[in-house]
């Protein structure tokens, strides 16, 4: 067992409505879509046009700059829109299913024999290869490059964030067959990060051909960037890779069973969701499937606003949108159109959250909120200084990062921990920042800078 | 609160976009956001934000100052009390007092927020809240007795080359209400110092009763004259600028910002320790009856000391932005304020420009931190 690590700074934003461990719907969507702005610096190419059949694991895009790079159907079924947004850039790609959910087969690869690049071959040919994250930046990984080490998180502790063991329970062994196959990938091996709260009794734990981490502290302690760097931070030049555990376990069943089958169960959470539990999706599956989850606020009759993924870095998709290829809950919660009078020197506010101390919530630590959207505040430049490094359990300076991304200074950039970030690590500076700064809008203007510059 | 809101409402149109008055839409939107948290929501990046604003941020400072505003107006009324030999009950001298604080305030508040109005306005921003504090700030650092022209005057000069060439709120370098205090002592020091201008009424010729001196504890020091009582000076009993005589007032408004985290306790701590030691140092190698054996911890009460630590030197804009600076930050301040004090003739209190000199040193002090912090990145890459 390798040592604790231990994480003083961060914090869990107290939200109601976390998810009680049922299944309460297996959803066969009316509609799935692939959406090309979940893959980082993906430059789509269509292969498919409207009206074609599809399996699961037939391609849809791919890279221009990277032929070998595909991204897959999730599902069997007819292409029915091609959508795009302004300057005709690429949206969605609407699958609608025949409801016979048929897989390509795919090619018989012995992975316990099988050399390095035959199993590359397959990933890039199933599309899960797209499912990995190549760090720096979050990419799709570069088929060229051996990665210094996977990492791979075996917590969520984003708020309301799904419980992994109960998610992935009965997976156990697609799982492991996905470690396996990953661990012929790398020469660093695959390090995984628990949370010393309940590791000894996670399944995850008793994988074998796993490096274990035990990390103790709050939020952001199980996003796998922070994980990364305390177990070996990236140094200029180093390539490793992430992925979470559906994404082992799809692969897993690519080997074992030669199909696509990336159906996972996810959370449906949040303080206007009618029955926090969890439920059984395709990636893409359009959400007025869900409809039945979404409460009426009776009391002031606020619309519900539903991010496909956390509230911290997921995206508001709407009612009718499309659940995200790499989101692993839904939270659904009150949109905060409404003025409050006088409600910053208000003393008390009671419904509302701080860390600050000018407000109280510090003094009922158990309690949990039923947050909005609403802003609580303006827009303002920076100000307030070593609020976000309380936040932030890495040795990287905030402030002095996002101003020189904001310079766009290059050097700076890379001297002060770009290559260590991505914009979820930085979340919780947003949440807490007074200025309201849209932080995360930043880190990604870096990252966006970074590849351009550096490619 | 409805018919506030619908009132508002109604008037909007005229405000914003195409309306008649739509070149005032930054003072609109800056009274309506006084009055209601605006309905804004998160567009994006993280869908729930924390509570806490600027706006709130700025409430707790103004809070924090109250302590030392109102001793502060109570002593304006007790020194003149004492100079001019009239008795006066508790409630005359607070009114006395009163009266002669509010116009500074008035005026302070006028021009500051005059020109922020006219600034956001002309760059089409919202209106920041940072001269809500400075505006408190710059009567509580004045004599009493300062002509309103030249607060004016000195505010003008703080918020329009202090503040606004630089960008607003959150750009500047030097801290505004400290700029304003220079501004008037190097423009106009006969009103800025000596033995008349700390107690109201004395620059007038009211009659003064034999053998009182308005002397600030500052300057009797540095004449080699008694300096008061230590716990006189504590609790502020002294003639000196309206908000900074009474430590005691200062630490109720400390203890708050700390509380809250809003001011830093490290520069706090640090500014103190910094003094503290600089005077205990000068102590042990002072000859007897000179300024330097004036027992350390009377620097601390003196003055604009602990005003200066608690509520200027931790103005997060022109401080430094680094936890570690913050300590090596506050330290200087306290040893330079003593320094300036003790060693040079010509000003008296050291404070002011202490904290003026290191805030135009800060972003040094972070560079230093920071390169450390880069520097252990690239040796880690060595390694490996």
């Amino acid at each position: 067992m390798s040592e604790q690590i231990r994480l003083r700074r961060g914090l869990d934003i107290p939200l109601n409505g976390e998810a009680t461990p049922k299944i309460t719907k297996r959803i066969s969507p009316d509609s799935v879509a692939i959406k090309p702005l979940d893959y980082r610096a993906l430059n789509p190419k269509l292969l498919v046009k409207e009206g074609d059949m599809v399996k699961a694991g037939t391609p849809i895009l791919m890279d221009k700059k990277r032929p070998e790079i595909k991204i897959c159907s999730p599902i069997s079924g007819v292409v029915s829109e091609i959508f795009r947004g302004e300057k005709r850039k690429l949206l969605e790609i609407r699958v609608k299913p025949d409801g016979e959910n048929q897989s390509l087969e795919f090619a018989s690869v012995d992975y316990k024999k099988a050399d390095r690049q035959t199993l590359v071959d397959l990933l890039l040919e199933s599309g899960l290869w797209a499912n990995i994250k190549q760090r720096p930046y979050g990419t799709i990984p570069d088929s060229s490059v051996v990665p210094k080490a996977i990492f791979i998180s075996s917590f969520d502790s984003s708020p309301l964030a799904p419980d992994m063991d109960f998610a992935l329970s009965g997976q156990m062994d697609m799982v492991q067959i996905g470690v396996d196959v990953l661990s012929k990938l790398t020469s660093g091996g695959i390090h995984v990060g628990f949370h010393t709260s309940n590791y000894v009794s996670s399944p995850i734990h008793k994988l074998n051909n796993i490096i274990s981490h035990t990390f103790a502290g709050k939020h952001p302690a199980g996003n796998v960037g922070v994980q990364i760097h305390h177990i070996s931070p990236i140094n200029k030049g180093e390539v490793v890779w992430t992925l979470d555990l559906f994404s082992v376990a799809a692969i897993g069943r690519l080997f074992a069973k030669k199909v696509y089958d990336v159906k996972k169960v996810i959370a449906i959470t949040g303080p206007r969701c009618a029955n926090p539990s969890y439920i059984e999706v395709i990636p893409g599956t359009n959400l007025s499937a869900i409809k039945e989850y979404i409460a009426v606020d009776e009391k002031d009759n606020l619309p519900a606003r539903v991010i496909s993924g956390n509230v911290l870095t997921g995206d508001n998709v709407g009612e009718s949108g499309y659940l995200g290829n790499f989101h692993n809950q839904i939270t659904i919660l009150s949109e905060g159109k409404y003025f409050e009078m006088f409600g910053w020197i208000k003393p008390l506010r009671l419904k509302k959250f701080s860390i600050s101390r000018s407000y109280f919530s510090w003094l009922m630590p158990s309690k949990k909120y039923d947050l909005d959207t609403n802003l609580n505040g303006g827009d303002r430049a920076f100000v307030v200084t070593g609020l976000y490094e309380k936040v932030l359990p890495m040795d990287i300076y905030p402030m002095h990062l996002l101003k020189a991304i904001m310079a766009g200074d290059i050097d700076k950039m890379e001297a002060l921990g770009i290559y260590e970030i991505i914009e979820e690590d930085m979340a919780l500076c947003e949440f807490v920042c007074p200025s309201k700064i849209e932080i995360q809008e930043i880190v990604s203007q870096g990252i966006d800078l970074m590849i351009k510059e550096m490619s | 609160m409805k018919a506030l809101r619908k009132l508002v409402d109604n008037i909007k149109p005229t405000f914003s976009k195409g309306g008649k008055l739509s070149f005032l839409h930054s003072s609109f939107d800056a009274f309506e956001t006084f009055l209601f948290v605006p309905d804004k929501v998160t567009f994006k990046g993280t869908h729930v934000r924390d509570s806490i604003d600027l706006k709130r941020t700025m409430t707790m400072v103004i809070t924090a100052l109250m302590p030392a505003l109102l001793f502060g107006m109570w002593n304006v009324g007790y020194q003149h009390s004492i100079a001019t030999g009239v008795q006066m009950d508790f409630i005359e001298i607070f009114t006395y007092g009163f009266i002669k604080v509010l116009p500074l305030i008035i005026v302070s508040y006028g021009v500051g927020l005059g020109i922020e109005f006219a600034a956001a306005q002309i760059r089409g921003h919202e209106v920041n809240e940072g001269y809500l504090v400075t505006g408190m700030l710059i009567p509580l650092i004045m004599p009493v007795d300062l002509p309103l022209w030249m607060l004016a005057l000195s505010v003008a000069f703080a918020v329009i080359v202090g503040k606004e060439v630089f960008g607003g709120t959150g750009m500047n370098i030097w801290n505004p209400a400290l700029l304003a205090r220079a501004f008037a002592f190097f423009a106009y020091p006969s009103y800025m110092s000596g033995d008349k201008v700390w107690v109201s009424g004395l620059t007038k010729g009211e009659g003064i009763i034999d053998g009182f001196s308005g002397a600030t504890p500052l300057a009797n020091a540095q004449a080699g004259l008694e300096v008061p009582d230590f716990w006189d000076m504590f609790f502020g009993f002294i003639p000196g600028s309206v908000g900074e005589t009474s430590a005691f007032a200062i630490l109720l408004g400390a203890a708050l910002l700390i509380y809250t985290g809003i001011g830093s306790w490290k520069i706090m701590f640090s500014v103190f320790a910094g003094g503290l030691l600089t005077g205990l140092l000068l102590n042990g190698v002072a000859p007897a009856d000179s300024y330097l054996a004036l027992p350390a911890w009377n620097h601390l009460v003196m003055g604009g000391f602990a005003f200066g630590a608690v509520f200027m030197a931790t103005d997060p804009v022109t401080a430094s932005q680094t936890e570690r600076g913050k300590w090596i930050y506050g330290f200087l301040i306290g040893v330079i304020a003593v320094i300036i004090r003790v060693f040079n003739p010509g000003y008296p209190e050291g404070m002011m420009l202490s904290i003026l000199l290191l805030n135009t040193f800060a972003p040094l002090i972070d560079h230093v931190v920071v390169q450390s912090n880069i520097k252990k990145r690239l040796k880690r890459a060595v390694i490996k």
